[in-house]
């Protein structure tokens, strides 16, 4: 079964960070990236741009709207999206409370309803 | 007794002892408890059908699990259905019905009760949840038993089986270094179940806790170092033993302080004191220990021939401190008016209620108590109209009767001083 993990946390201000601790978070996720695909899990792993980047895109009132940023200031952003394969919630869950992101953010896991695989949605 | 009362008499004892494991078997593989309901239901359906004509099958818990699968096969018989179902080879269920062994159905009801119990399942729901599938209660007696209406918990049942079959919570029992921490609301939903055959304010009589007690000893088993599933265990057996003393010959209620400890049962007391000893074995006190050492004061009172109601006053104080509840405020304040006397016991019965708020107005001990906390004071209209409220709530015949009872001797005995 598919499940994201839907990674948030607070987007770090200019100069919040030190560089030891930048380094230290891709060691930790570069780690866990090797521990998924050592287990065959992992479909895919993007650790997203700050939303000062992001563009919202909506015809939702008939006209084209694209807007800078994001769909909805919250103090916890979306920061990254992982999309794994296992057989059930325990193990989502268990893949979810060793990303590093959940020492300082959230994960949420979210189950697949359908996925576009070898050319059509899933059942 | 016809062979058509026969049948239906051998369907409701195989609804209530088997509807658990039954439902836990069919929802295991897909975790889709809303559809194996529904198939079970079947199942039941067509055996209160068909076994009053044609016999009650050899093995019935066989018989209605061959006809609940043979009915979600039939529902799904999807692509996905086949990818994922369980292997079931009996195509043509009559021919196998009468070879099922019953020890080789396996129990996955642990499996059950730790799905209801799962940290992704809102925790209020875990006790009404289990009750429900594991047990077999209707949404409508878990509804009462949580004073909230059966809609509401109808509601809360269906969101809780659509989350735990889209989200996939599987049935399995975790590994040994998380299973301490699913096991609490696991034991919490077993005292719920113990707590809805006892106190249960339905139009039936009240049943024997026999599921309660056997889950309570199941639990003991699977974790034999958690003090308090043993304290559980006592807690259960303590109560479950006292429950032949509570009618009377002519079936009136019996209130536990006016019980003749003679026809309590032995061999569960023993049992539970068993229990108590492995638990405090372990040094590490808890709830369930508190309140089984509670009933075994009650208990004591067979060799005593008195209560120690000093020391239920104690264990009423350190009960309220660890776990505060609706049933424990109700208990501490009796046995603060068996030492200190009534006007004590209704000032504590007030103050631990007014903290409760509205559910404590609808909660029926609450109101039996304070009724006879007042006609003890001498109150004789307030005691009535406190009877008079807790009559309304009370739904369990021999207690409704009992409490009409006292009421009618406050009214007589004030028209025997008028007159």
């Amino acid at each position: 079964m598919r499940y994201a993990l839907l990674i948030h946390y607070r987007e770090p201000a200019d100069g919040e960070l030190t560089d030891e601790a930048v380094d230290e978070a891709k060691a930790a996720f570069a780690a866990y990236g090797r521990a998924l695909r050592a287990a065959g899990v992992l479909l895919s792993a993007d650790v997203l741009q700050l939303t000062a980047a992001t563009t919202t895109v909506t015809r939702r009132d008939g006209d084209l709207r694209v807007q800078d940023g994001p769909f909805a200031e919250t103090k916890e952003a979306l920061a990254g999206v992982f999309l794994l394969d296992v057989p059930d919630l325990d193990a989502a869950i268990g893949w979810a409370e060793k990303c590093p992101a959940a020492q300082w953010g959230v994960v949420e896991v979210r189950p697949s309803a359908t996925a576009f695989v070898d050319g059509a949605w899933t059942s | 007794m016809t062979a058509g009362d026969e049948g239906r008499a051998a369907a409701a004892v195989a609804a209530r002892d088997s509807y658990g494991r039954l439902l836990a078997l069919l929802s295991a593989s897909t975790s889709d408890l809303a559809s194996a309901e529904d198939a079970l239901a079947d199942a039941f359906e067509r055996a209160l059908r068909t076994w009053p004509d044609q016999g009650i099958p050899g093995c019935p818990d066989g018989w209605l699990l061959t006809v609940a699968r043979n009915r979600l096969r039939d529902r799904w018989k999807s692509a996905q259905w086949r990818r994922t179902g369980p292997l079931d080879t009996e195509r043509d269920a009559p021919v196998h019905l009468d070879g099922f062994d019953v020890d080789a159905i396996p129990d996955r009801r642990l499996e059950l009760m730790l799905v209801c119990a799962h940290p992704a399942i809102e925790r209020a729901v875990h006790t009404p949840l289990m009750l429900n599938t594991v047990l077999g209660f209707t949404a409508d007696q878990v509804g009462r038993a949580f004073s909230v209406p059966a809609s509401t918990m109808a509601t809360r049942l269906v969101r809780a089986k659509r989350r735990i079959k889209a989200a996939r919570i599987p049935f399995r029992i975790p590994d040994r270094s998380d299973l301490p921490g699913r096991m609490a609301p696991v034991l919490e939903a077993v005292y719920g179940a113990y707590v809805i055959d006892w106190a249960t304010t339905g139009p039936q009589a009240r049943q024997v806790p026999t599921e309660a007690l056997h889950l309570a000893e199941v639990l003991t088993t699977l974790v034999p170092d958690d003090p308090e599933a043993q304290g559980l265990a006592a807690l259960v057996h303590l109560s479950s033993a006292r429950l032949p003393a509570r009618l009377d010959g002519d079936g009136r209620f019996v209130p536990l302080a006016e019980q003749d400890p003679s026809r309590w049962n032995d061999r569960l007391i023993h049992r539970a004191h068993e229990h108590l000893r492995a638990a405090h074995a372990r040094g590490q006190v808890g709830r369930f220990q508190l309140e089984a050492a509670v009933q075994a004061v009650h208990c004591a009172r067979r060799q005593t021939d008195t209560t120690d109601w000093p020391a239920l006053l104690d264990l009423h104080r350190a009960l309220h401190a660890v776990a505060p509840s609706l049933g424990g405020a109700v208990a501490f304040a009796v046995a603060m008016a068996e030492v200190e006397g009534p006007v004590a016991g209704l000032a504590q019965l007030d103050k631990l209620l007014g903290v409760a708020g509205d559910r404590a107005q609808r909660f029926q001990p609450a109101r039996a108590v304070r009724a006879h906390l007042l006609e003890l004071l001498g109150q004789h209209a307030e005691a009535a109209a406190a009877y008079d409220s807790a009559i309304d709530l009370t739904h369990d015949p021999a207690e409704r009767e009992y409490l009409q009872h006292r009421r009618n001797r406050i009214t007589s005995a004030e028209q025997g001083s008028a007159a």
